[in-house]
């Protein structure tokens, strides 16, 4: 059965507007990666070893002899892969607050707003306590069965929690990553590790080095899986009734959402720590600007969120030279700003 | 055709739909009625499978709404329910896309696109095709998703008081709506509706519900006598004849 139009519909009946925009946005998305690249080959060359790309040209061509071959390997060995892990992880964590947003249907809550991250944490403590010696794929392993446990006990304390108003949402959230971030210091205080929390809980690409960082490639092929099957979860996004009418399978959607984030945020835990706030300030912006439809928001969100998170990760590097603030604490000042922004703003409401 | 056999919907002790049995056959518009808590929203949630049955079954063209696979179902029947508070920032043209999600699972062909740009037609949305649904007032935002639920492009649409919230003006211009989606498009239309004057004049059937159970079934005129209203809505009212339409008006 077709639909007949009530009234004659002309050939250019889409809105003469949509091309256009659509176009402009082409453009625009253009931009922004050009930009993102633009920063990561700057990014190659900021460093406490001085590399230039005039060494790197000189030591192509040979012309510079031994120093030559020191400076390919600072910048295969470290420049590469530190910029390399700093885009994997801030796409991952941009994808996976918004995949968080859409599916809670809450603005306000991320991994690191609903429990996920700091059970991940609590999974690497666990992990180390029992088998220290497990491979970076088991510790990673445990770190997400745990991120998805704490994701699902977040999702049951709000089932319980009767007025379900937009802020109370990521207040849960965030008190409940209180309570495991409790937990989980008191047992690294007993075991004498709580100088190893630290370095799991503050996001650092200082560490990153060639052969310790690949493990975000496999956030990255999750941040594919989650693009593959955006309009499932815009759909499951509209609620549990919709997405039934339209025949989809919440729970599945839900439950495939879920394992997303929790895997995306124990990969980024476990190589290169917390960076908060991320996937709550990139989402916003790019709601704001776009709307909410998944398939269109999702390429913007992974590469604002890769250009936010190299930003901050340049200038913890560069603003107090030649030592290094980690990016997580960069990255913290910018985002809490922005979710005290957000938080504050008047529709804040009805966001 | 939709077939309720021995439908029972329980809340703990309470029994909101207590053994309904009910066919309501394909095309035209039927409204049910009844006073509230009479358990119409719940019944045409569990036509709907969005609620899960306590006993009783509900069938569709034959097939059984709660075992037929979702995506099959999806195909037949659509709902629209009362409370559409999307958080999603979606443009009216995005929504009503998704409508066609059952068909095109997110890959629209040429043919999607076509029944998009018809059901925005069809609801008079082309001027807000772009716009953000938070960007509309109430009963824009309404149109936008009876033109989703339209878009399905689905035999049978359930809408659950699809006049909440809409002045007397919208709220004509709905049922005018619903009667020429059943009448020029052949959809089987089952709409809840709070008042009866509106049940009376748009409708073919009337079924009226009370405490749970189906207490009349029929044609508006059969309806709208002093007697049958009194057992629906344990309530006296007058019923006049004004242009040769049947009005319910209650004795004061």
């Amino acid at each position: 059965m077709t639909l007949a139009p009530a009234r004659p519909v002309t050939p250019t009946a889409p809105a003469p507007t949509a091309t256009p925009t659509r176009g402009g946005r082409r453009v625009a998305f253009g931009w922004a990666v050009a930009c993102v690249v633009a920063l990561s080959v700057v990014s190659l060359f900021v460093g406490v070893s001085a590399l230039s790309p005039g060494d790197v040209l000189a030591a192509l061509t040979g012309a510079s002899g031994a120093a030559g071959r020191d400076d390919l390997v600072v910048l295969l060995v470290s420049r590469v892969p530190r910029t390399v892990a700093v885009l994997l992880a801030g796409t991952g964590m941009a994808v996976a607050g918004m995949l968080m947003q859409v599916l809670v249907r809450n603005r306000f809550v991320e991994p690191s707003t609903a429990g996920t991250v700091e059970s991940a944490v609590l999974g690497i403590l666990v992990v180390t306590l029992v088998a220290p010696g497990a491979p970076l794929m088991a510790k990673m392993g445990v770190a997400a069965a745990f991120a998805l446990a704490g994701t699902a006990l977040f999702l049951r304390v709000l089932r319980a929690v009767p007025l379900r108003s937009v802020l109370v949402v990521p207040l849960v959230g965030l008190m409940l990553g209180g309570v495991i971030s409790a937990a989980t210091t008191f047992v690294a205080y007993r075991t004498d590790l709580l100088q190893s929390l630290g370095a799991w809980t503050t996001g650092d690409f200082s560490g990153v080095l060639r052969g310790r960082y690949e493990l975000l490639w496999v956030a990255f092929a999750l941040t594919l899986v989650a693009y593959l099957a955006a309009d499932r979860f815009t759909v499951a996004g509209m609620g549990r009734d919709v997405a039934t009418t339209l025949g989809l399978s919440y729970r599945a959607v839900m439950n495939l959402g879920l394992v997303l984030v929790s895997l995306v945020s124990a990969v980024v835990v476990v190589t290169v720590g917390i960076v908060p706030f991320l996937g709550l300030v990139v989402p916003n912006v790019v709601s704001r600007l776009l709307g909410d439809d998944v398939r269109r928001t999702a390429p913007w969100v992974a590469v604002l969120g890769a250009g936010l998170v190299l930003v901050c990760d340049l200038v913890g590097r560069v603003v107090r030279y030649p030592y290094e603030v980690p990016v997580g604490v960069v990255v913290g000042v910018v985002g809490s700003v922005a979710l005290l922004h957000l938080l504050l703003r008047r529709d804040a409401r009805v966001a | 055709m939709i077939r309720v056999s021995g439908a029972v919907k329980a809340y703990g002790a309470t029994r909101v739909v207590d053994g309904v049995d009910l066919e309501l056959a394909p095309g035209g518009v039927t409204s049910i009625i009844g006073p509230n808590g009479a358990g119409k929203s719940t019944l045409l949630s569990c036509v709907a499978r969005l609620l899960e049955l306590d006993g009783g079954t509900v069938t569709v063209d034959g097939l059984d709404v709660h075992r037929t696979p979702g995506d099959v179902l999806a195909r037949r029947l659509s709902v629209l329910r009362q409370d559409n508070h999307l958080t999603a920032r979606l443009t009216v043209r995005d929504l009503v896309g998704f409508g066609r999600y059952p068909w095109s699972k997110g890959r629209p062909t040429p043919d999607d696109e076509r029944h998009v740009v018809e059901a925005l037609a069809f609801l008079e949305l082309e001027a807000f095709a772009d716009r953000y649904l938070d960007e509309l007032s109430g009963g824009q935002r309404q149109r936008a998703f009876v033109a989703m639920v339209l878009c399905q492009g689905t035999d049978y649409v359930l809408l659950d008081e699809p006049l909440n919230n809409l002045d007397l003006r919208h709220a004509v211009a709905m049922m005018r709506l619903l009667r020429r989606a059943a009448d020029e498009l052949g959809r089987t239309v089952v709409v809840v509706l709070h008042d009866v004057n509106v049940a009376a004049a748009y409708s073919d059937v009337v079924v009226a519900m009370r405490d749970g159970v189906v207490v009349h079934q029929g044609p508006p005129s059969q309806l709208m006598r002093t007697d049958v209203l009194r057992d629906v809505y344990d309530l006296e009212l007058t019923v006049h004849h004004l242009d040769g339409r049947p009005v319910a008006v209650p004795v004061l």
